[in-house]
């Protein structure tokens, strides 16, 4: 993150919220994400006008019209790509992303694989429910292979996603689960991960009670880590051996430096770039 | 997860003061939110209610600023009462919400953050030794076991409704 260091604001959680009323279904975890987004902002004392939330397509995606901080709602599993050209042209800017499992995993996937490798200081926060609500139901790169419905007769078979493990692999330099349902926590979570150099993912279990009315069992299955968090990626990896898809809290903090191109600093003229490119 | 509070520290008089009003003011927020999700999809019935319900709970909170007098509770409030674990007591449950619920549902909703409120001030009553805390305690859990008494009361207008009460006629995609 950057706007630390500014004089610090008296701003309330409630001061990062547009007028804009979010349309997710009633009992949508989502909703509380927004509030754990605006409660870490509000803790971390950010100008909203120095915070952009930028996002691709999905229920979750909807989230930068509901603050008002600066937003992005950008193209189908294209919003790191969005976000890392900001941050490496405006790194005086906190740059959080948004980001649901279909989004991020599926169209998105590649991108989540080298924005961990990048490791640009931003934050990822992927809003998982197993499932693509906006569509109307579809299985996502999260869906468990058994899940059986008219749209996926007898479930799809294949393996579910492993967010984590992807990210840990991948070089991200910090990585946390959080549940929706907890949005104090959550929002502790998110300020550790703003205020994180380098590029931070937080995966949210955000439960979908229109296309997966089971996951509101989600409350009393989720449970706190059971060891602390670890700068070593070795007792990182080991501990997802043995994750259950519940385990909360902060999994990794590493210390990789981030990766910050020199801006403004280039002799290219863009006119003289342009003749390279005459026919 | 539970959703009992983190306890803000009531030292004084001032404190529990802010807290019983922040308690008012959040659950005034989260009833408001939840009346534009009904608006949003076209619930009107819940909509009415769940204004009525904010209102309600505004007028409790003005009533405890005036208790407070030329103490500024509001920002004392800002200041002290923050529920570190979960949410505010009184906060209606977001994740129970559902576009087809029913006033049942929504005074269930109500009854069960009146049932917080009350244990959360019974608990002030038994810990604190300063006597004026106690005896302001004391008032604020007659008051919400009385906000108890009224949703029951409420309540025996609006049965439990069938067990197929979120049943959809047209729903949003066919997954049978």
């Amino acid at each position: 993150m950057s706007a630390i260091g500014k004089p610090p604001l008296a701003c309330k959680p409630g001061d990062y919220k547009s007028a804009v009323k979010p349309i997710w279904c009633p009992g949508c975890g989502d909703y509380h994400v927004l509030m754990s987004f605006t409660r870490a902002f509000a803790q971390l004392k950010l100008p909203p006008e120095d915070v952009v939330v930028v996002s691709g397509i999905g229920c979750s995606s909807r989230i930068p019209a509901y603050t008002n901080c600066y937003g992005f709602h950008g193209v189908h599993g294209r919003s790191l790509a969005l976000a890392a050209g900001l941050k490496v042209t405006r790194p005086d800017l906190t740059v959080v992303v948004a980001s649901g499992d279909g989004d991020g995993y599926s169209i998105g996937g590649n991108h989540f694989l080298h924005a961990c490798r990048r490791n640009i200081d931003m934050t990822y926060v992927v809003m998982d429910n197993h499932i693509y609500g906006m569509t109307k139901g579809q299985p996502s790169p999260t869906t468990e292979p058994e899940f059986d419905t008219a749209l996926s007769p007898g479930g799809t078979g294949v393996r579910p996603f492993h967010p984590l493990v992807v990210a840990l692999a991948s070089g991200a330099n910090f990585i946390a689960r959080c549940f929706s349902g907890d949005p104090n926590e959550t929002a502790s979570v998110l300020a550790e991960a703003i205020k994180h150099p380098g590029f931070s993912f937080v995966e949210i279990l955000s439960p979908c009670v229109t296309f997966r009315p089971d996951e509101s069992a989600w409350k009393d299955m989720v449970h706190p880590a059971p060891v602390p968090e670890t700068s070593d990626q070795g007792k990182a990896a080991r501990r997802l051996m043995t994750d259950d898809g519940f385990n909360l809290g902060i999994l990794y903090r590493g210390s990789r430096k981030p990766y910050q191109p020199p801006v403004g600093t280039t002799s290219i003229d863009l006119a003289e770039l342009e003749k390279d490119f005459e026919l | 997860m539970s959703k009992a509070p983190g306890n803000p520290k009531v030292a004084n008089l001032n404190d529990l003061l802010a807290v019983a009003y922040q308690i008012e003011i959040d659950a005034v927020d989260r009833y408001n939110l939840l009346a534009d999700q009904m608006e949003t999809h076209n619930n009107p019935e819940l909509v009415k209610i769940f204004r009525d319900l904010a209102r309600a709970e505004g007028i409790h909170g003005e009533e405890i600023r005036r208790l407070a007098g030329d103490f500024d509770v509001v920002a004392h409030a800002r200041e002290i009462a923050k529920f570190k674990r979960s949410e505010s007591p009184e906060e209606a449950d977001l994740s129970s919400a559902h576009y087809l619920m029913t006033p049942w549902h929504a005074l269930q909703l109500s009854l069960g953050g009146e049932e917080r409120a009350l244990a959360y001030f019974k608990s002030i009553v038994e810990a604190t030794k300063d006597p004026k805390v106690k005896a302001m305690a004391a008032e604020l859990v007659e008051e919400e076991a009385e906000h108890v008494n009224l949703v029951n009361r409420l309540l025996l207008r609006y049965p439990k409704p069938k067990d197929n009460w979120a049943d959809d006629l047209d729903p949003p995609v066919s997954q049978e």
